[in-house]
């Protein structure tokens, strides 16, 4: 059952991180990967959030599992992030790398907390 | 300022797909990367279960899935860089389905602000810090690994070819009287 929730999580969180970065990339023409970074950033929040509700009692471990472990787990990724900053140092747009790595880190944490709080004043 | 476009990405010259068609041709990529996504959640949860982390303790599991995979998506684009003919599925089922599924930057970020929450915010630094250097060191590490892999093999076989080819040129020379093999 448990292996059931994260694989049910992550088919609508996998294709989601496709189409949205798909369209976030196609409204924008500068180098800066923010498909990525949008949802990087929008899963941290989820996450946190759930991860409060849980905490706090309100949320069982299968929502942890399903919204946790499989959406937003492949929601997020760490492999095309790390390759997009690779590219972009790669491609001479250094700048554009330091600040994807440090502004994903910087916001994706920040939303974590965000969640983690709004969680904590909703359930805590 | 009437006169500009209200969409200023969309080129007016080229008519634009239909919308049908293009969920058409979509259909078996979010398929792929769906599929893609759900081999590789199980793999991290499956991973997570093998070498579970103590609340508290520095997240040793999540830091080596999402360093395994910026080392295996560095192997794969480099592969894919270099390959002339590729099935058009492999990337995103391979790229974005797989390996997007399998690392994840909501645990990572999440990991850290409990460490921080329950008083260890050093090993979160820590954690924090080393991640994501790995995970670039070894992306970068990969993709120039296999790059150059590749190139070495694609000049020894350049090679063998064009060495071949001279003795098909000349086979009176060799004395092999006209033989290719």
């Amino acid at each position: 059952m448990n292996w059931l929730l994260v694989i049910a999580g992550a088919m609508v969180g996998a294709p989601l991180r496709y189409l949205t970065d798909r369209a976030v990339q196609s409204r924008h023409d500068t180098v800066f990967p923010w498909g990525t970074f949008t949802v990087n950033v929008a899963g941290c929040l989820v996450l946190g959030l759930v991860t409060g509700a849980v905490a706090a009692g309100a949320a069982s471990s299968q929502v942890q599992l399903l919204v946790g472990t499989g959406l937003c787990g492949a929601l997020t990724t760490y492999s095309t992030f790390s390759y997009e900053t690779l590219r972009l140092a790669e491609g001479g747009a250094r700048f554009f790398a330091v600040a994807n790595a440090a502004g994903s880190v910087v916001a994706g944490l920040g939303s974590a907390f965000v969640g983690a709080a709004v969680a904590q004043a909703g359930w805590g | 300022m009437l006169n500009e476009p209200v969409d200023p990405d969309v080129d007016l010259h080229v008519p634009p797909r239909p919308p049908a068609a293009r969920r058409e041709r979509q259909g078996p990529v979010v398929a792929a990367v769906a599929l893609g996504g759900a081999l590789g959640a199980v793999a991290r949860y499956g991973s997570s279960l093998l070498w579970p982390t103590a609340p508290g303790a520095f997240p040793w599991t999540t830091m080596a899935v999402n360093t395994a995979g910026c080392a295996l998506i560095g192997v794969l684009m480099a592969v894919l860089g270099a390959a002339r003919t590729a099935h058009t599925l492999t990337r995103p089922f391979l790229g974005t389905g797989v390996l997007g599924g399998f690392t994840t930057f909501s645990t990572y970020a999440v990991d850290i602000q409990r460490l921080v929450e329950d008083g260890k915010a050093a090993t979160g630094l820590a954690y924090l810090a080393l991640t994501l250097l790995a995970a670039l060191a070894a992306v970068w590490a990969a993709a120039t690994g296999t790059r150059r892999v590749l190139c070495r093999r694609r000049r020894v076989l350049e090679e063998r070819r064009r060495a071949l080819e001279e003795r098909r040129r000349a086979p009176e020379e060799c004395g092999e009287g006209g033989r290719t093999r």
